[in-house]
This record gives structure tokens, sequence and C-alpha cells, in this order.
């Protein structure tokens, strides 16, 4: 199955008076039809600078300093063959925005127009990208509001008349409102008790099963990601620092990152064991180190780190005392701790 | 100078140009060539055209513009930012207090600055400065500070009465902190920026409103004001006869100080409310402007879009240090 969307060493800085901040480096990352693809880390890892850098939605001082963004949906007039966002132009853009990649935003509070009603501002979405006939506009909307569980009376509210969850609802209701073949949330539920953000999750996962979009989901919530996404990538210093499917990467994490997030909260079953939480914060992306990103906060560090070009190998799970190669699209950018080492039991 | 820097062109323009008349307002008079009010009885002396002995000629008396004029500027600008610092601290005194203590003291606070903003200021004016002395400037001043605070006044209580209720100002009467304390450092640097414009937009306001009230006769007559040059030079017929050089320089000192303190403000404005400049502002990117309603610029396309000129020129600028180490470039 070829991606839907490629996103090939993209890097992005912001540029400050200070030098680059460089936000994300030289990043690969794949989405397939239908997928669920979760970015996971830190505040401040590059997560929503990797997602708006490559649907080109960041201002100024962004900048994009390379790489490409290969899209290759069905509406695309050349019939699916991939073009580059990052060749595109506004026009262009601005036609295939919401028809093919559509975002749920962050804040729904800050997202929605407080002094206008729910419906005008879904029929702004329907009416500006599918130029649809007055009467079935009002009916799409109304046919959204269905789609995400709300009552159609509610048609009428304003946002602050909404709780939460429903504005949530709503936000997903408007990137879903043009059928878009790939959904980017970015931490749509963070805001969230974990009941509301559990039904929401729930319906996610409905639509996407019904509709057949892609989705790469943006979170720091790794436990949420475990149980939602198909495959998992790990952001660390605007790197990934390792993807592989959610499974493996719950059974064997391959990064010591990844091992040190996995640590960080109690798992339902199994022995009480004591939390490890991450120690230290991360580094400044203006005068990036040689090297790994973490190794300053890691536990496995060995002077060779400082030489570790950082791209993605497969990392070869170990089982029962032999290695061998459980799933190739795991892929770990350390080179130090190999499965041998995790063998060992160096892990605290 | 990282602020100075960060202001916009306007405000830096009307920081320059007013910069400029507060020098010759405080340094103008030392350089002076003659007494202004000196009228010598020589009647060939009466008009003159600009001269190298007079450099803006000189008046109907005799006397020499130049020397007026700066004169003029010192008294006019002396008298412009008393008024705005009084009418200033009155607005602040009555604003905060108002919306600080709440209650009975704000029915009664809004209630003066509501009677004293539908006063028709321009008779009043007129009414009380004729019944005042007009010894020096001193009475001007006064009765201008006293109908120049309430604008601020009321836009002051507006935005205390938003910064009381917000969580740190609950914070720190919970610690204790005495209410005069909670005003002063707590409030106002909050406001310090609205206080500042406020304080432009009154010397502005004083600037207009005293030379107007001198060129309707209102005002000293024996001194030089750039109000009483053209009350004189009106009352002479210098527009009439041809004496340019006589109402010209007054009346384009008002104009410059006038638009200098309104590019100063609507530049604070900016400063203050950064809002102002993002939604329309673009920003300069590999020599490039990229406006902050364009997609993300792509670096390569920055650079290959660009004429053989325009990589020429950008090879000296200072972003072009950026562009040339890409990002993880030394890494690989």
């Amino acid at each position: 199955m070829s991606p839907i969307l490629e996103i090939s060493d993209l890097s992005v800085v912001y540029r400050t008076p200070g030098g680059d901040v460089r936000a994300v480096e030289r990043v690969n990352l794949e989405l397939n039809p239908g997928e669920v693809v979760g970015l996971c880390g830190e505040s401040g890892s590059g997560k929503s600078t990797l997602a708006y850098g490559a649907t080109r939605l960041l201002r100024p001082p962004a900048l994009v300093t390379g790489g490409s963004v290969r899209y290759s949906g069905r509406r695309i007039t050349s019939g699916g063959a991939p073009v580059d966002l990052l060749t595109m132009n506004h026009h262009e853009l601005r036609r295939m925005r919401w028809r093919e990649i559509a975002i749920v935003f962050q804040s729904a509070m800050n997202a929605l127009n407080p002094v206008l009603r729910i419906h005008a501002q879904l029929l702004d979405a329907v009416q500006a990208h599918l130029k649809l006939p007055r009467a079935e506009a009002h009916e799409k909307v109304a046919e959204l509001l269905d789609l995400v569980g709300i009552p159609r009376n509610r048609l009428r509210s304003y946002p602050h008349e909404l709780s939460g969850g429903m504005r949530q609802r709503v936000m997903i209701a408007m990137a879903l409102a043009t059928d878009p073949e790939v959904v980017i949330m970015d931490e749509p539920t963070t805001a969230l008790d974990v009941v509301v953000q559990r039904d929401i999750l729930a319906q996610i996962v409905e639509l996407k099963e019904r509709l057949g979009f892609a989705i790469m989901f943006i979170t720091h919530d790794l436990s949420l990601l475990l149980e939602l996404a198909d495959r998992i990538a790990v952001m660390y210093a605007g790197r990934l620092l390792e993807t592989g499917a959610a499974q493996d990467l719950m059974r064997d994490p391959a990064h010591p990152y990844t091992r040190g997030l996995l640590n960080s909260f109690p798992s339902l079953h199994g022995a009480r064991r004591e939390l490890a939480g991450i120690p230290g914060s991360p580094p400044d992306l203006r005068d990036p180190r040689p090297g790994c990103p973490f190794m300053p906060r890691c536990g496995f560090a060995v002077p060779a780190c400082s030489a570790v070009d950082m791209a993605l190998e497969p990392w070869n799970a170990a089982q029962g005392g032999t290695t061998q190669l459980l799933d190739s699209a795991h892929l770990t950018a350390c080179p130090i701790v190999t499965p041998e080492v995790s063998q060992e039991g160096v892990l605290s | 100078m990282s602020v100075w820097r960060n202001l916009p062109l306007k405000a830096k323009i009307g920081a320059v140009v007013f910069g400029v008349f507060l020098l010759i307002a405080i340094f103008g008079p030392i350089f002076q060539p003659y007494d202004p009010g000196f009228a010598p009885p020589d009647a060939t002396l009466s008009l003159n055209h600009p001269s190298a002995k007079h450099l803006l000629g000189t008046t109907q008396l005799g006397q020499d513009v130049l020397s007026q004029l700066l004169t003029g500027i010192r008294l006019t600008v002396i008298l412009a930012l008393a008024v705005g610092a009084i009418a200033t601290v009155l607005s602040v005194l009555v604003g905060v207090t108002a919306a600080f203590l709440g209650g009975v003291w704000d029915d009664v606070l809004s209630l003066i600055t509501n009677v004293f903003l539908v006063v028709p200021a321009l008779p009043l004016l007129i009414v009380l400065l004729g019944y005042l002395s007009t010894e020096g400037q001193l009475s001007t001043i006064i009765v201008l500070a006293g109908l120049g605070w309430p604008w601020g006044a009321r836009v002051i209580r507006a935005q205390t009465l938003t910064i009381r209720n917000r969580d740190f100002i609950a914070a720190s009467r919970e610690s204790g902190e005495k209410t005069w304390r909670i005003i002063i450092f707590e409030i106002i640097p909050n406001e310090i920026s609205l206080i500042v414009a406020n304080f432009v937009n009154t010397v502005l306001y004083a600037i207009g409103a005293s030379v107007a009230l001198a060129f309707v006769g209102i005002a000293n007559l024996e001194s030089f004001s750039l109000g009483t040059i053209l009350y004189w030079a009106q009352d002479n017929n210098a527009l009439q006869g041809g004496a340019w050089w006589w109402w010209i320089p007054p009346g384009l000192a008002v104009a410059l100080i006038g638009t200098a303190l309104v590019l100063l403000n609507s530049g604070i404005d900016e400063v203050g409310n950064p809002r102002l400049r993002a939604s329309r502002g673009s920003a300069k990117i590999a020599g490039r402007r990229v406006w902050t309603t364009d997609p993300t610029p792509v670096l390569a396309q920055l650079t290959a879009s660009r004429g053989r000129v325009g990589a020429f020129l950008h090879s000296f600028s200072r972003s072009s240090l950026l562009d040339e180490t890409p990002a993880g470039g030394e890494l690989r």
C-alpha cells in the first residue's frame, strides 16, 4: 500500500535574530490510507511544527529549509500521481486544503468564533470548499452534526452555550465537512477530562472506519496513543526517535527515550513498580549539539552517542535469546541501544 | 537599543521629529540672534524678506521672526507638556480610583468625569481665560489641563476595571498587599502603554487648543508662543501682504509637532498591542518579504525565484549568513 502522505527529510526552522531554531529536523514520516499515526513528544518537541509545516500553515518567521511532502490522494486532478505540497503555490494549496487535508485544531474554545452560531461557522466551511447550492449546504451542515452525535437543534447555539466536549465535536465535524482524505488532529482532547476524552476518541475511530480517512494524531499523551494509533512516531527535539506499530512500541520499546516515556505512567495490570520520569529538560534547539539530542538525559549514554547520525534504522527485536527480524517497520534512531544491550538488563 | 530597533517606522519618525522640537525648545533660545520682542525704531526693518541678517525675515514692527519662532516653540512645547502631564496625572488618579474602589466612589467620580466630558470646551475656555489673568501661561495650562483629563480618565477606568478582576490582583489582595501598593505596582504597570498614549494625545490636544486660543487672541499677547506669532501675523495682514516668512514657519512648526505626535501615538499603540502589527504585517525571511497570510515559505523556492541581481544584493545582507548552513547540514 502506497502512503497517502509522505513526509521526507522535512526540516523547519524558526528564523530568529539569535539564529535559527531548528524545530523540525530531517523528519521522515508516512501516513497510509485509513491509518492512524500518532505523533508523540513533550512540549516543544516539534510535533505541531511538523504537522503545520508539512501543510504550510506556519507563519513567518517559520521557514521550511528542506525536504518534501508528497500527497497522493484520490481527488487530485492528476489521478493519484503524487504532488509535493512544498512546491505548491497559494491557490493550489487553497484548493487542496480541507478537501484533501483537514485539521482539527488544538483548542476548540479559540478556534470557534464566539460571536457566530455554529451553524454559520459550519456553513462557512462547507460553502467555501464545496460550492453546494444553498439548501443542500444547509442539509449538509445538519448531517455533519448528526455525524458527531450532536442534536440538530444545537445548530443555533453559540460556542459558549456548548460544553467543552461538544465544542470539540463541532471542530471535528467541521474538519470532516468536506470528506477529507487526511485529518490532522492537534491535541483534540487535551483540555477535556478522561471520560469525555474517551467518548470523543471512540467517535473518531468510528468515523474513521466509516469514512475511511487517515489520521495524524498529535498528542503528548503516549498512553492514549497506544490505544488509538496504528503506528506511533516519537519525537524529541525536532527529530523522530522511533517509529513503529503501537503494539511493538509498547511491548518492546527501542529508544531509551520511549522507554522513559513508557516508564512514566502506570500500567493497569502487572506488578506495581516505581514510576520513573525522565530527569532533565529538552535541549536548546538554536544550538544543537552533534549526535543524539537526548544524550544529556539518557541513562545509556556513551561517548559514541555524540557521533550518532539520527537516521532511523530497523530495530531487531530480541526474543528467546536469538535476534530475529520482528517487523521492519519498527525503526529507531539509536544505534547504541541494540537488542543485545537491552537484553543484558542495563535498563535499571 | 533593541527597543528602538523594534519600534514601527512611524513611531521612529514621530520620535525623531518630536525630539528635534524638544531640542529646539531646550536650546533654541540660546541661539536666537535677537530679543524676540525688540522692535527697532528703524522703519526700514519692517517686513524684511529673509536675509543673512534676519534668516526668517522681520515682522511689521521689525522684530526678528526666527527669534520669535525659537521662543515660541519653547513656550508652546512647555505648555503642551505641562498640560499633558497634569491632565494625565488627573486621569490616572480619577480613572484608577473610580475603578478600583468601585461603589459610591465610582459613581461620583464617573459622574464628575461625564460632566466634564459634556461641558462645551471652547466657550468655557474663552470665558475662563478672559476672566483669569493672562500673565504668563499658567492660567492657560490650568484651564486646558482641567478640561483635558476626562477622556483619559474614562479609558483608564475601563482598563482598570478589567485588570482589577484578574486573578493576580485577587492573589496580591489575598497575600495582604495594601491598596496603594496594588494600584501602583500591580495595576499601573499594566496600563503604562495606555497612559503613555493618553499623555501623547493630551499633549497634542494642548498644542492645538493653545494655538487656537492664542490665534483668536485669548492669551498673553505680550509673550511669543506659536499661537501669538500667528495672531500678530494675522492681525497685521501678513497673509494678504505676502509676508509668507511671518506665518509659514510657525504654522509649519505646529503642523510638524502635531504630525510627529500622531505618528508617535499610533506607533506606541502598535507596540502596546502587537496584534495591530501582526494582522497586516509582513516578515522578511531570507531577504524576501513574506506575508503572514502566505503559505509557509520554503527556502529553496525563496532562493530559486531570486534573480541574479537580487541574489547578488542578498549576499551582502545579514540573513544570507543563515542561508548558507541548511538545518542539520553539518551533522551528516
